[in-house]
């Protein structure tokens, strides 16, 4: 591989832009036995929280047309777990490595937070798009004022690299992440599923015992690349674009928008190394057209 | 891409589909996995987990059941025609030797086929790899495998002919509860594929009679990735949560039936 797909984002050094998404990914190591995880540029950790959760009961995925829903309900063997078993296996590799942290309570996203200071970590990725407990089960990451609370808490605590993942459902994204800048995030990755429902009619009753579920795949893609370029074009620190994004094509259209990299979610179950097939695309499409450095025709729109 | 050999409908409801297998090798293969299926075309988006009917040397042949979408395409290909069929998943059903049952429901039959055959193949004293094995293992491998087969269908019977060449005796129900014509007692094991109302019947008659025969059941969690990755497959057990995909499909009937 060249240079032209490096890229340097929030002052860390990508081999490439394209990173695994997370909760689609695992903590890599069942890909592993399809394609060389150091050929991708960085990878998030499936979302993880302070303690063990067992996750959402009842069916937990439905396909829809170009997409599915999921309601996982993170489930996750909690932060300790994932520092012993899986955090030596990750660092060793040599790509970034993204740690996704979720929460239901401000106090578990600080003591979380506290215990991932002391490890080796490049990017913590903070995902607001959970339910708080304390506000009647009102996801973090749909009112600016409500978000604001945990960024800046967070940022006050943590000493490494933040990016802040947004929820879709915000009422205003670009609001959210203006004031994720202010408050000093070095980052902000979008975006995270979109609220959906599905109805098992010979039942009367929603597929999900949660009845509302994340919808993701193409059908997100054209949200998702429009609220990536309003919100590229809004702010100065770098976005991490995805939703939907399943060829190498689409990876260059969040590319344009403004994103500086991507990720692949949904897009691994249609063939696992589909990741591989982006970046050997996104490198011929700079061969093809000259393009010295991916960074080119970043936000060029 | 793998190339189909064959595509054909076995009954009313049933398809098989045999396929090369290409950089697969079939010693790999084990009873009770599934493939992940995909027809060449990006949609629908995700794969179709379909459980092993049959293996020889260079193809793998699935049983399917057209129920929507996805397998309609399946059934719509032609010999020559690309699929993809994703390596063998799964741990499958284990090597047990002795007075087995397998119980099939609908198109839950298909696994039973290629695990009577290996069931057969693994059982009796053959040789070299068996004088390997510790004393109490002797003592199973001693025991003389006997297979039975249990198949329960709605309206019409498939394939029949093939699991009455490898079994002891086949016992077909047509619109009944294949499980009102077994007795459990009569077994050391009893593996099972099929809907979940149907093992749990199997179950709950395991427990009434006081069998000793010990239950296992393949579960059909709905899948996203199919190795283990996603965590949408997850089947509640006695030992917590596990990914039917990689942990599974085959469990313990006790393990997943007996959570609150
Ligand atoms: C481990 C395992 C082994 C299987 N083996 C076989 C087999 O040998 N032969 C066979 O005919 N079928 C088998 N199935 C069921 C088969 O996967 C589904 O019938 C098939 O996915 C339906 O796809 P569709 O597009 O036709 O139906 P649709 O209903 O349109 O599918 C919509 C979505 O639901 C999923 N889905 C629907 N029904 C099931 C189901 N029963 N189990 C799991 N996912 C489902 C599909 O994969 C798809 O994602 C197996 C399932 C599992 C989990
Ligand atoms: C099965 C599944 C599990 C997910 N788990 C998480 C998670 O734990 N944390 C998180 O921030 N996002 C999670 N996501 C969201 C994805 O990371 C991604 O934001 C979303 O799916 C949109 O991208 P895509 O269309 O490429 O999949 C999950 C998505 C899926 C499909
Ligand atoms: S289908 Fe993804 S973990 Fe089982």
């Amino acid at each position: 591989m060249s240079d032209r797909l490096r890229t340097t984002f929030a002052g860390i050094e990508f081999k490439n832009p394209v990173a695994l998404a997370s909760g689609t990914c695992g903590f890599g190591k069942e890909l592993s036995e399809y394609f060389d995880l150091e050929k991708l540029g960085g990878i998030c950790s499936k979302g993880l929280t302070l303690n063990p959760r067992s996750g959402n009961i009842g069916i937990r995925v439905w396909e829809t047309p170009s997409g599915m829903m999921n309601s996982v309900g993170l489930e996750n063997p909690g932060i300790a777990h994932y520092i012993k078993e899986d955090l030596p296996r990750m660092r060793s590799l040599d790509l970034i490595n993204i740690v996704n942290l979720g929460g239901h309570s401000i106090e578990d996203y600080v003591e979380a937070v506290e215990i991932l200071n002391k490890e080796d970590i490049d990017i913590l990725e903070l995902n607001i798009s959970c339910p708080n407990v304390k506000s009647g089960g009102m996801n973090f990451g749909i009112e600016t004022g409500c978000a604001r609370g945990i960024v800046k808490e967070i940022r006050k605590r943590y000493n490494g690299k933040l990016m802040i993942k947004l929820s879709p459902n915000a009422k205003d994204i670009v609001e959210l992440a203006s004031m994720c800048q202010e408050e000093g995030a070095d980052a902000v990755s979008l975006v995270n599923t979109f609220l959906g429902m599905a109805i098992d009619i010979k039942n009367r009753k929603p597929v999900f015992a949660n009845v509302n579920a994340g919808l993701s795949g193409p059908a997100i893609k054209p949200i998702a690349l429009r609220m990536v370029h309003q919100v590229a074009n809004a702010i100065d620190i770098p976005v991490m674009g995805l939703g939907g994004i399943t060829s190498w094509q689409d990876a260059i259209e969040f590319i344009m928008a403004g994103a500086t990299c991507i990720q692949v979610g949904t897009g691994t179950f249609m063939k696992p190394d589909i990741s591989m097939d982006i970046i050997e695309g996104m490198e011929k499409f700079c061969l093809d057209e000259g393009i010295k450095n991916i960074s080119e025709i970043r936000g060029i729109l | 891409m793998a190339k189909i050999i064959e595509n054909y409908r076995v009954s009313k409801d049933f398809f098989l589909m045999r396929v090369a297998l290409g950089d697969i090798k079939s010693e790999d293969v084990r009873m009770g996995q599934f493939f992940m299926l995909r027809s060449g075309k990006n949609y629908p988006l995700l794969s179709r987990p379909i459980s092993v009917f049959d293996v020889d040397s260079d193809s793998v042949s699935f049983l399917y059941q057209v129920v929507g979408e996805g397998t309609k395409i399946f059934s719509e290909l032609k010999a020559h025609d690309n699929i993809e069929i994703d390596r063998p998943h799964g741990n499958g059903f284990p090597s047990v030797s002795g007075r087995i049952a397998l119980v099939g429901g609908g198109v839950g039959v298909a696994p039973l086929y290629f695990t009577a055959k290996q069931l057969s193949e693994n059982s009796g004293f053959n040789g070299e790899n068996d004088i390997e094995k510790d004393l109490s293992d002797r003592a199973n491998t001693f025991l003389e495998t006997s297979i039975d087969i249990y198949l329960g269908f709605r309206e019409e019977p498939a394939l029949i002919e093939r699991y009455e060449d490898i079994a002891n005796k086949v016992i077909v129900n047509l619109g009944g509860f294949i499980t009102d014509d077994i007795d459990t007692r009569e077994y050391d094991y009893i593996l099972s594929c099929g809907p979940t109302p149907m093992m749990k019947a199997l179950y709950n008659k395991c427990k009434e009679q006081n069998s000793k025969a010990k239950l296992y059941v393949s579960m059909e969690n709905r899948m996203a990735c199919g190795i283990g990755a996603c965590l949408v497959c997850t089947c509640e057990t006695t030992k917590g949560n596990k990914r039917a995909c990689k942990d599974g499909p085959v469990f313990l009937a006790n393990e997943v039936f007996e959570i609150e």
